[in-house]
Protein backbone atom coordinates (compact mmCIF):
# COMPACT_ATOMS: atom_id res chain seq x y z
CA UNK A 1 0.00 0.00 0.00
CA UNK A 2 2.77 2.84 1.00
CA UNK A 3 4.79 1.50 -2.44
CA UNK A 4 1.85 2.50 -4.05
CA UNK A 5 0.78 5.65 -2.62
CA UNK A 6 4.55 6.45 -3.15
CA UNK A 7 4.12 4.96 -6.79
CA UNK A 8 1.14 7.91 -7.24
CA UNK A 9 2.93 10.95 -5.90
CA UNK A 10 5.84 9.94 -7.87
CA UNK A 11 3.60 9.90 -11.02
CA UNK A 12 2.25 12.98 -10.72
CA UNK A 13 5.25 14.84 -9.53
CA UNK A 14 6.67 13.24 -12.96
CA UNK A 15 3.74 14.49 -14.81
CA UNK A 16 3.73 18.30 -13.40
CA UNK A 17 7.38 18.32 -14.16
CA UNK A 18 7.24 17.81 -17.43
CA UNK A 19 4.56 20.79 -18.04
CA UNK A 20 6.83 23.52 -17.71
CA UNK A 21 9.55 21.61 -19.38
CA UNK A 22 7.29 20.81 -22.80
CA UNK A 23 6.19 24.68 -22.20
CA UNK A 24 9.63 25.67 -21.94
CA UNK A 25 10.32 23.94 -25.30
CA UNK A 26 7.87 26.11 -27.32
CA UNK A 27 10.12 29.55 -26.73
CA UNK A 28 13.18 28.07 -27.61
CA UNK A 29 15.20 28.34 -30.74
CA UNK A 30 15.15 26.37 -33.58
CA UNK A 31 11.93 26.39 -34.56
CA UNK A 32 10.36 23.94 -36.77
CA UNK A 33 6.39 24.61 -37.49
CA UNK A 34 6.27 21.60 -39.82
CA UNK A 35 6.19 19.05 -36.75
CA UNK A 36 3.06 21.46 -35.35
CA UNK A 37 1.36 20.93 -38.79
CA UNK A 38 2.23 17.18 -38.63
CA UNK A 39 0.08 16.35 -35.14
CA UNK A 40 -2.56 19.06 -36.24
CA UNK A 41 -3.40 16.73 -38.96
CA UNK A 42 -2.78 13.87 -36.82
CA UNK A 43 -4.85 15.19 -33.76
CA UNK A 44 -7.74 17.14 -36.01
CA UNK A 45 -8.16 16.19 -39.71
CA UNK A 46 -7.70 12.18 -39.11
CA UNK A 47 -9.66 12.31 -35.79
CA UNK A 48 -12.89 14.18 -37.47
CA UNK A 49 -14.60 11.50 -38.96
CA UNK A 50 -14.59 9.39 -35.75
CA UNK A 51 -15.84 12.39 -33.63
CA UNK A 52 -18.14 13.42 -36.22
CA UNK A 53 -19.92 9.53 -36.10
CA UNK A 54 -19.79 9.89 -32.17
CA UNK A 55 -21.25 13.67 -31.34
CA UNK A 56 -23.86 12.90 -34.36
CA UNK A 57 -25.36 9.65 -32.42
CA UNK A 58 -25.09 11.07 -29.44
CA UNK A 59 -27.18 14.19 -29.87
CA UNK A 60 -29.56 11.71 -31.75
CA UNK A 61 -29.92 9.78 -28.57
CA UNK A 62 -30.50 12.77 -26.35
CA UNK A 63 -32.99 14.22 -28.77
CA UNK A 64 -34.75 10.72 -28.65
CA UNK A 65 -34.67 10.26 -24.70
CA UNK A 66 -35.27 14.07 -24.04
CA UNK A 67 -38.27 14.32 -26.69
CA UNK A 68 -40.24 10.70 -24.64
CA UNK A 69 -39.50 12.66 -21.38
CA UNK A 70 -40.47 16.26 -22.45
CA UNK A 71 -43.95 14.75 -24.24
CA UNK A 72 -44.89 13.61 -20.87
CA UNK A 73 -45.35 16.92 -19.73
CA UNK A 74 -46.39 18.53 -22.91
CA UNK A 75 -43.20 20.23 -23.02
CA UNK A 76 -41.61 18.15 -26.44
CA UNK A 77 -40.32 21.80 -27.77
CA UNK A 78 -37.61 22.27 -25.21
CA UNK A 79 -36.23 19.05 -26.98
CA UNK A 80 -33.28 21.22 -28.55
CA UNK A 81 -33.10 23.28 -25.73
CA UNK A 82 -31.46 20.10 -23.90
CA UNK A 83 -29.78 18.76 -26.58
CA UNK A 84 -27.85 22.15 -27.26
CA UNK A 85 -27.09 23.02 -24.14
CA UNK A 86 -25.86 19.12 -23.19
CA UNK A 87 -23.67 18.82 -26.04
CA UNK A 88 -22.00 22.86 -25.65
CA UNK A 89 -21.38 21.98 -22.22
CA UNK A 90 -20.60 19.16 -21.28
CA UNK A 91 -21.34 16.50 -24.08
CA UNK A 92 -19.25 17.77 -26.80
CA UNK A 93 -16.12 18.68 -24.63
CA UNK A 94 -16.06 15.48 -22.61
CA UNK A 95 -16.68 13.17 -25.30
CA UNK A 96 -14.22 14.80 -27.72
CA UNK A 97 -11.66 14.71 -25.49
CA UNK A 98 -12.62 10.99 -24.65
CA UNK A 99 -12.30 9.97 -28.23
CA UNK A 100 -8.66 12.02 -28.49
CA UNK A 101 -7.32 10.33 -25.11
CA UNK A 102 -8.13 6.74 -26.64
CA UNK A 103 -7.09 7.74 -30.55
CA UNK A 104 -4.00 10.10 -29.63
CA UNK A 105 -3.05 9.26 -26.40
CA UNK A 106 -2.20 6.03 -27.04
CA UNK A 107 -0.94 5.96 -30.17
CA UNK A 108 1.47 9.06 -28.80
CA UNK A 109 2.24 6.54 -25.74
CA UNK A 110 2.97 4.12 -27.81
CA UNK A 111 5.06 5.50 -30.61
CA UNK A 112 7.06 7.73 -27.77
CA UNK A 113 7.37 4.22 -25.56
CA UNK A 114 8.31 1.81 -28.41
CA UNK A 115 11.01 4.66 -29.56
CA UNK A 116 12.10 4.47 -25.64
CA UNK A 117 12.86 0.87 -25.38
CA UNK A 118 14.57 0.70 -28.93
CA UNK A 119 17.01 3.24 -28.16
CA UNK A 120 15.36 6.04 -30.54
CA UNK A 121 15.09 8.34 -27.57
CA UNK A 122 18.88 7.85 -27.51
CA UNK A 123 19.64 8.74 -30.24
CA UNK A 124 17.92 11.72 -30.44
CA UNK A 125 20.29 12.60 -27.56
CA UNK A 126 23.28 12.07 -29.35
CA UNK A 127 21.87 13.76 -32.62
CA UNK A 128 21.68 17.11 -30.29
CA UNK A 129 18.07 16.96 -30.60
CA UNK A 130 15.83 17.36 -27.58
CA UNK A 131 13.58 14.74 -27.08
CA UNK A 132 10.65 16.87 -25.45
CA UNK A 133 10.77 19.79 -28.17
CA UNK A 134 10.89 17.03 -30.88
CA UNK A 135 8.05 14.39 -29.46
CA UNK A 136 5.92 16.08 -26.72
CA UNK A 137 6.27 20.00 -27.66
CA UNK A 138 4.58 19.84 -30.74
CA UNK A 139 1.82 17.25 -29.66
CA UNK A 140 1.23 19.78 -27.07
CA UNK A 141 0.51 22.63 -29.06
CA UNK A 142 -1.38 20.60 -31.56
CA UNK A 143 -4.09 19.39 -28.90
CA UNK A 144 -4.51 22.72 -27.27
CA UNK A 145 -5.73 23.88 -30.89
CA UNK A 146 -6.92 21.02 -32.08
CA UNK A 147 -8.87 19.89 -29.41
CA UNK A 148 -11.10 23.04 -28.65
CA UNK A 149 -11.80 23.10 -32.83
CA UNK A 150 -12.60 19.35 -32.59
CA UNK A 151 -15.29 20.33 -29.86
CA UNK A 152 -17.00 23.11 -31.94
CA UNK A 153 -17.43 20.02 -34.77
CA UNK A 154 -18.90 17.63 -32.15
CA UNK A 155 -20.96 20.65 -30.98
CA UNK A 156 -22.47 21.05 -33.97
CA UNK A 157 -22.61 17.96 -35.45
CA UNK A 158 -24.35 16.81 -32.31
CA UNK A 159 -26.89 19.29 -32.52
CA UNK A 160 -27.96 18.86 -35.78
CA UNK A 161 -28.50 14.49 -34.93
CA UNK A 162 -30.83 16.05 -32.19
CA UNK A 163 -32.46 18.37 -34.97
CA UNK A 164 -32.93 15.52 -37.51
CA UNK A 165 -34.93 13.40 -34.63
CA UNK A 166 -36.32 16.57 -33.21
CA UNK A 167 -37.75 17.66 -36.43
CA UNK A 168 -37.24 14.28 -38.66
CA UNK A 169 -38.43 12.15 -36.97
CA UNK A 170 -40.94 13.55 -34.02
CA UNK A 171 -42.36 16.81 -35.97
CA UNK A 172 -40.96 19.01 -34.40
CA UNK A 173 -41.67 22.45 -36.30
CA UNK A 174 -38.30 23.57 -37.75
CA UNK A 175 -38.71 27.22 -36.65
CA UNK A 176 -39.51 26.44 -32.78
CA UNK A 177 -36.26 23.13 -32.61
CA UNK A 178 -34.35 26.12 -33.76
CA UNK A 179 -35.39 28.96 -31.80
CA UNK A 180 -35.45 26.96 -28.48
CA UNK A 181 -32.28 25.73 -29.25
CA UNK A 182 -30.82 29.21 -29.32
CA UNK A 183 -32.88 30.65 -26.34
CA UNK A 184 -30.80 28.34 -24.20
CA UNK A 185 -27.38 29.01 -25.38
CA UNK A 186 -24.88 31.79 -24.26
CA UNK A 187 -21.89 32.33 -25.68
CA UNK A 188 -20.55 32.13 -22.36
CA UNK A 189 -21.28 28.60 -22.65
CA UNK A 190 -19.54 27.91 -25.55
CA UNK A 191 -16.43 29.92 -24.76
CA UNK A 192 -16.49 27.63 -21.00
CA UNK A 193 -17.19 24.32 -22.83
CA UNK A 194 -14.24 25.38 -25.21
CA UNK A 195 -11.96 26.24 -22.39
CA UNK A 196 -12.50 22.84 -20.83
CA UNK A 197 -11.05 21.06 -23.84
CA UNK A 198 -8.00 23.06 -24.05
CA UNK A 199 -7.04 22.08 -20.31
CA UNK A 200 -8.68 18.32 -21.37
CA UNK A 201 -6.04 18.11 -24.93
CA UNK A 202 -2.75 19.31 -22.63
CA UNK A 203 -3.30 16.84 -19.86
CA UNK A 204 -3.88 13.87 -22.43
CA UNK A 205 -0.68 14.79 -24.01
CA UNK A 206 1.37 15.31 -20.78
CA UNK A 207 0.02 11.90 -19.51
CA UNK A 208 0.63 10.35 -22.37
CA UNK A 209 4.18 11.52 -23.11
CA UNK A 210 5.07 11.31 -19.96
CA UNK A 211 3.95 7.42 -19.78
CA UNK A 212 6.04 6.95 -23.04
CA UNK A 213 9.33 8.42 -21.64
CA UNK A 214 8.72 6.40 -18.60
CA UNK A 215 8.70 3.29 -20.65
CA UNK A 216 10.87 0.30 -19.49
CA UNK A 217 10.44 -3.66 -20.47
CA UNK A 218 9.89 -3.95 -24.12
CA UNK A 219 6.70 -4.97 -25.90
CA UNK A 220 4.96 -5.46 -22.45
CA UNK A 221 5.92 -2.25 -21.62
CA UNK A 222 5.11 -0.60 -24.11
CA UNK A 223 1.81 -2.22 -23.86
CA UNK A 224 1.57 -1.21 -20.32
CA UNK A 225 2.30 2.50 -20.48
CA UNK A 226 -0.32 2.64 -23.65
CA UNK A 227 -3.44 1.35 -21.62
CA UNK A 228 -2.43 3.19 -18.71
CA UNK A 229 -1.54 6.23 -20.11
CA UNK A 230 -5.33 6.04 -21.77
CA UNK A 231 -7.11 4.91 -18.51
CA UNK A 232 -5.15 7.70 -16.43
CA UNK A 233 -6.46 10.35 -19.36
CA UNK A 234 -10.03 9.31 -19.31
CA UNK A 235 -10.08 9.21 -15.48
CA UNK A 236 -8.30 12.88 -15.48
CA UNK A 237 -10.98 13.83 -17.68
CA UNK A 238 -13.28 12.84 -15.61
CA UNK A 239 -12.05 14.73 -12.69
CA UNK A 240 -11.00 17.84 -13.90
CA UNK A 241 -14.20 18.16 -16.11
CA UNK A 242 -16.17 18.54 -12.75
CA UNK A 243 -13.57 21.54 -11.35
CA UNK A 244 -13.45 23.17 -14.31
CA UNK A 245 -17.32 22.93 -14.36
CA UNK A 246 -17.56 24.09 -10.90
CA UNK A 247 -15.04 26.75 -11.67
CA UNK A 248 -16.47 27.71 -14.89
CA UNK A 249 -20.58 27.77 -14.97
CA UNK B 1 40.79 13.23 -25.76
CA UNK B 2 38.76 11.16 -23.81
CA UNK B 3 39.61 11.55 -20.23
CA UNK B 4 37.14 9.26 -17.46
CA UNK B 5 38.22 9.62 -13.88
CA UNK B 6 36.86 7.28 -10.99
CA UNK B 7 33.64 6.77 -12.53
CA UNK B 8 30.88 5.33 -10.45
CA UNK B 9 27.02 4.35 -11.31
CA UNK B 10 24.26 2.61 -10.14
CA UNK B 11 20.78 1.44 -10.85
CA UNK B 12 19.04 0.46 -8.16
CA UNK B 13 20.61 -2.25 -5.88
CA UNK B 14 22.57 -2.73 -8.43
CA UNK B 15 26.48 -1.02 -8.78
CA UNK B 16 27.66 -1.02 -12.44
CA UNK B 17 30.20 1.26 -12.35
CA UNK B 18 33.12 1.42 -9.46
CA UNK B 19 35.75 3.73 -9.72
CA UNK B 20 36.03 3.33 -13.90
CA UNK B 21 39.21 5.06 -14.80
CA UNK B 22 40.36 5.13 -18.67
CA UNK B 23 41.84 7.55 -20.50
CA UNK B 24 41.15 7.35 -24.58
CA UNK B 25 43.47 9.26 -27.21
CA UNK B 26 42.99 10.86 -30.13
CA UNK B 27 42.94 9.14 -33.35
CA UNK B 28 42.78 5.92 -32.03
CA UNK B 29 40.47 3.06 -31.88
CA UNK B 30 39.64 1.47 -28.44
CA UNK B 31 37.79 -1.54 -27.95
CA UNK B 32 35.93 -2.35 -24.83
CA UNK B 33 35.19 -5.68 -23.72
CA UNK B 34 33.27 -7.39 -21.56
CA UNK B 35 30.42 -9.80 -20.23
CA UNK B 36 27.20 -8.93 -21.38
CA UNK B 37 25.48 -6.13 -18.39
CA UNK B 38 28.98 -5.21 -17.02
CA UNK B 39 28.13 -1.75 -18.20
CA UNK B 40 29.94 -1.11 -21.52
CA UNK B 41 26.98 0.26 -22.64
CA UNK B 42 26.39 2.38 -19.84
CA UNK B 43 30.00 3.74 -19.84
CA UNK B 44 29.02 4.73 -23.46
CA UNK B 45 26.36 7.24 -22.56
CA UNK B 46 28.24 8.19 -19.51
CA UNK B 47 30.98 9.53 -22.18
CA UNK B 48 27.94 11.38 -24.91
CA UNK B 49 25.88 12.86 -21.79
CA UNK B 50 23.09 10.40 -21.87
CA UNK B 51 23.34 9.36 -18.36
CA UNK B 52 24.93 11.03 -15.70
CA UNK B 53 27.27 9.50 -12.97
CA UNK B 54 26.54 9.05 -9.13
CA UNK B 55 30.48 10.34 -8.82
CA UNK B 56 33.43 11.28 -10.72
CA UNK B 57 33.88 12.70 -14.26
CA UNK B 58 34.07 12.13 -17.71
CA UNK B 59 36.00 15.18 -19.82
CA UNK B 60 35.56 15.13 -23.65
CA UNK B 61 37.95 17.72 -24.70
CA UNK B 62 38.43 19.43 -21.24
CA UNK B 63 34.62 19.82 -20.45
CA UNK B 64 33.41 18.07 -17.84
CA UNK B 65 30.09 16.37 -19.59
CA UNK B 66 27.74 16.12 -16.58
CA UNK B 67 28.20 19.83 -15.86
CA UNK B 68 27.62 20.91 -19.19
CA UNK B 69 24.27 23.21 -20.03
CA UNK B 70 21.97 21.62 -22.50
CA UNK B 71 23.00 23.63 -25.40
CA UNK B 72 26.93 23.15 -24.54
CA UNK B 73 26.48 19.56 -23.93
CA UNK B 74 24.85 19.49 -27.51
CA UNK B 75 27.51 21.55 -28.72
CA UNK B 76 29.97 18.66 -27.93
CA UNK B 77 27.57 15.99 -28.89
CA UNK B 78 27.69 17.17 -32.59
CA UNK B 79 31.12 16.43 -32.04
CA UNK B 80 30.00 12.55 -31.79
CA UNK B 81 28.80 10.08 -34.28
CA UNK B 82 26.84 7.11 -32.38
CA UNK B 83 26.00 3.78 -33.87
CA UNK B 84 23.23 1.72 -31.56
CA UNK B 85 23.56 -1.81 -30.66
CA UNK B 86 19.76 -2.06 -32.61
CA UNK B 87 20.72 0.88 -35.07
CA UNK B 88 17.96 2.85 -33.35
CA UNK B 89 16.79 4.25 -36.67
CA UNK B 90 13.64 6.13 -36.58
CA UNK B 91 10.67 4.19 -36.83
CA UNK B 92 8.34 6.41 -38.86
CA UNK B 93 11.53 8.19 -40.82
CA UNK B 94 12.86 6.95 -44.60
CA UNK B 95 16.33 6.25 -44.82
CA UNK B 96 17.23 9.53 -46.40
CA UNK B 97 15.37 11.29 -43.31
CA UNK B 98 17.61 8.79 -41.02
CA UNK B 99 20.56 9.37 -42.38
CA UNK B 100 20.44 13.39 -43.22
CA UNK B 101 18.12 13.95 -39.58
CA UNK B 102 21.58 15.83 -37.95
CA UNK B 103 21.72 18.27 -40.81
CA UNK B 104 17.73 19.04 -41.38
CA UNK B 105 18.01 19.53 -37.73
CA UNK B 106 21.21 21.53 -37.35
CA UNK B 107 22.20 23.16 -40.83
CA UNK B 108 20.22 25.46 -43.07
CA UNK B 109 21.28 23.43 -45.92
CA UNK B 110 18.68 22.57 -49.16
CA UNK B 111 16.78 19.79 -49.03
CA UNK B 112 18.91 18.54 -52.80
CA UNK B 113 22.15 19.21 -50.80
CA UNK B 114 21.70 17.20 -48.07
CA UNK B 115 20.15 14.30 -50.28
CA UNK B 116 23.76 14.61 -51.68
CA UNK B 117 25.45 14.21 -48.48
CA UNK B 118 23.09 11.18 -47.46
CA UNK B 119 23.63 9.80 -50.98
CA UNK B 120 27.58 9.65 -50.17
CA UNK B 121 27.47 8.51 -46.81
CA UNK B 122 25.10 5.71 -48.10
CA UNK B 123 27.80 4.87 -50.72
CA UNK B 124 30.46 4.80 -48.09
CA UNK B 125 29.09 2.07 -46.11
CA UNK B 126 27.87 -0.06 -49.23
CA UNK B 127 24.88 1.19 -49.62
CA UNK B 128 23.64 3.17 -52.52
CA UNK B 129 19.98 3.97 -53.76
CA UNK B 130 18.22 2.90 -50.43
CA UNK B 131 17.03 6.19 -49.61
CA UNK B 132 13.41 5.80 -50.19
CA UNK B 133 13.00 2.61 -48.06
CA UNK B 134 12.04 2.81 -44.66
CA UNK B 135 13.76 1.10 -41.79
CA UNK B 136 11.17 -1.92 -41.56
CA UNK B 137 11.95 -3.16 -44.80
CA UNK B 138 15.90 -3.71 -44.22
CA UNK B 139 17.69 -6.22 -43.15
CA UNK B 140 19.98 -6.32 -40.07
CA UNK B 141 22.90 -5.66 -41.57
CA UNK B 142 21.52 -3.06 -43.28
CA UNK B 143 19.94 -0.95 -40.66
CA UNK B 144 23.31 -1.33 -38.59
CA UNK B 145 24.92 0.14 -42.16
CA UNK B 146 22.34 3.07 -42.30
CA UNK B 147 23.01 3.58 -38.67
CA UNK B 148 26.60 3.99 -38.92
CA UNK B 149 25.52 6.25 -42.29
CA UNK B 150 23.91 8.44 -39.95
CA UNK B 151 26.51 8.60 -37.18
CA UNK B 152 29.23 9.27 -39.87
CA UNK B 153 26.80 12.20 -41.68
CA UNK B 154 27.86 15.13 -39.58
CA UNK B 155 31.34 14.00 -40.12
CA UNK B 156 32.29 13.72 -36.41
CA UNK B 157 35.46 13.39 -34.59
CA UNK B 158 34.80 10.67 -32.30
CA UNK B 159 32.66 7.96 -33.21
CA UNK B 160 31.12 5.26 -30.26
CA UNK B 161 30.17 1.59 -31.51
CA UNK B 162 27.85 -0.19 -29.49
CA UNK B 163 28.00 -3.72 -30.55
CA UNK B 164 28.50 -3.16 -34.41
CA UNK B 165 28.98 -6.84 -35.00
CA UNK B 166 26.05 -8.38 -32.90
CA UNK B 167 23.13 -10.04 -34.44
CA UNK B 168 24.56 -10.26 -37.86
CA UNK B 169 26.16 -13.02 -39.58
CA UNK B 170 29.92 -13.07 -39.84
CA UNK B 171 30.31 -11.93 -43.58
CA UNK B 172 28.30 -8.89 -42.47
CA UNK B 173 30.44 -8.58 -39.30
CA UNK B 174 33.73 -8.93 -41.31
CA UNK B 175 32.12 -5.62 -43.81
CA UNK B 176 31.32 -4.15 -40.84
CA UNK B 177 34.91 -4.31 -38.95
CA UNK B 178 36.26 -3.46 -42.10
CA UNK B 179 34.02 -0.55 -42.73
CA UNK B 180 35.12 0.57 -38.95
CA UNK B 181 38.82 0.56 -39.90
CA UNK B 182 38.35 1.94 -43.42
CA UNK B 183 35.86 4.91 -41.76
CA UNK B 184 38.75 5.86 -39.22
CA UNK B 185 41.17 5.51 -42.18
CA UNK B 186 39.51 7.78 -44.25
CA UNK B 187 38.13 10.22 -41.72
CA UNK B 188 41.21 10.01 -39.19
CA UNK B 189 38.25 9.53 -36.41
CA UNK B 190 38.54 8.49 -32.72
CA UNK B 191 36.50 5.13 -32.24
CA UNK B 192 35.31 3.40 -29.01
CA UNK B 193 33.76 0.35 -30.22
CA UNK B 194 32.16 -2.12 -27.28
CA UNK B 195 31.75 -5.45 -27.98
CA UNK B 196 31.88 -9.08 -27.03
CA UNK B 197 32.94 -10.44 -29.93
CA UNK B 198 36.71 -10.84 -29.72
CA UNK B 199 37.39 -11.35 -33.29
CA UNK B 200 36.18 -7.90 -33.77
CA UNK B 201 38.32 -6.74 -31.41
CA UNK B 202 41.57 -8.02 -32.55
CA UNK B 203 40.61 -6.99 -35.99
CA UNK B 204 39.95 -3.52 -35.60
CA UNK B 205 41.54 -2.10 -32.18
CA UNK B 206 44.80 0.35 -31.56
CA UNK B 207 44.11 -1.08 -28.16
CA UNK B 208 41.73 -3.24 -25.88
CA UNK B 209 40.64 -2.56 -22.45
CA UNK B 210 37.88 -5.15 -20.23
CA UNK B 211 36.21 -3.57 -17.94
CA UNK B 212 34.60 -5.90 -15.54
CA UNK B 213 33.46 -5.81 -11.79
CA UNK B 214 32.72 -1.84 -12.77
CA UNK B 215 36.56 -1.23 -13.19
CA UNK B 216 39.02 -1.50 -16.54
CA UNK B 217 40.87 -4.30 -15.11
CA UNK B 218 43.45 -5.02 -18.11
CA UNK B 219 44.43 -2.31 -21.03
CA UNK B 220 46.75 -2.82 -23.55
CA UNK B 221 47.52 -3.77 -27.49
CA UNK B 222 45.84 -6.53 -28.88
CA UNK B 223 49.36 -8.63 -28.83
CA UNK B 224 49.54 -7.97 -24.86
CA UNK B 225 46.03 -8.95 -24.26
CA UNK B 226 46.38 -11.85 -26.62
CA UNK B 227 49.29 -12.53 -23.88
CA UNK B 228 47.99 -11.59 -20.66
CA UNK B 229 48.17 -13.48 -17.62
CA UNK B 230 45.20 -12.00 -16.01
CA UNK B 231 43.02 -15.31 -15.49
CA UNK B 232 39.73 -13.02 -16.06
CA UNK B 233 40.86 -11.80 -19.12
CA UNK B 234 42.31 -14.98 -20.41
CA UNK B 235 39.17 -16.55 -19.29
CA UNK B 236 36.93 -14.11 -21.11
CA UNK B 237 39.12 -13.86 -24.80
CA UNK B 238 39.08 -17.57 -24.67
CA UNK B 239 35.76 -18.11 -23.70
CA UNK B 240 36.36 -20.94 -21.28
CA UNK B 241 33.23 -22.04 -18.98
CA UNK B 242 35.79 -22.36 -15.85
CA UNK B 243 37.69 -20.04 -14.42
CA UNK B 244 37.39 -17.14 -11.75
CA UNK B 245 34.26 -15.79 -13.98
CA UNK B 246 30.65 -18.02 -13.13
CA UNK B 247 28.18 -18.70 -15.66
CA UNK B 248 25.20 -17.07 -13.63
Amino acid sequence: MKKRICYFFQEIGGMSLLVPQIILQIFKPPFKPKYTINQLVQIGVNTLPIVSIMSLFVGMVLAHLAYLQFKLVELEMYTGSLVGAAMVMELGPVLTAIIVAGRIGSATAAEIGSMKVTEQIDALHTLAVNPIKYLATPRFLAAIIMVPLLTIFADFIGMFGGYMIGVWQFGIRHRIYINKTLDFLSAHDIICGLIKTIFFGAMIIVVSCYKGFNTSGGAEGVGKATTSSVVISIVLILVMDYFLTVLLF
Amino acid sequence: MIVITDLWKSFGENQVLKGLNIQINKGEILVIIGRSGCGKSVLLKHIIGIIKPDKGKVEVFGNEIAKLSESKLNEVRMKFGMLFQGAALFDSLTVRENVGFFLDEHTKLNNETISKIVSEKLKLVGLSGIENLMPCDLSGGMKKRVGLARAIAMDPEIILYDEPTTGVDPIMATAINELIKDLQSKLSLTSIVVTHDMVSAYHVADRIAMLYDGKIIEIGTPEKIKNTKNPIVKQFITGADTGPMSIE
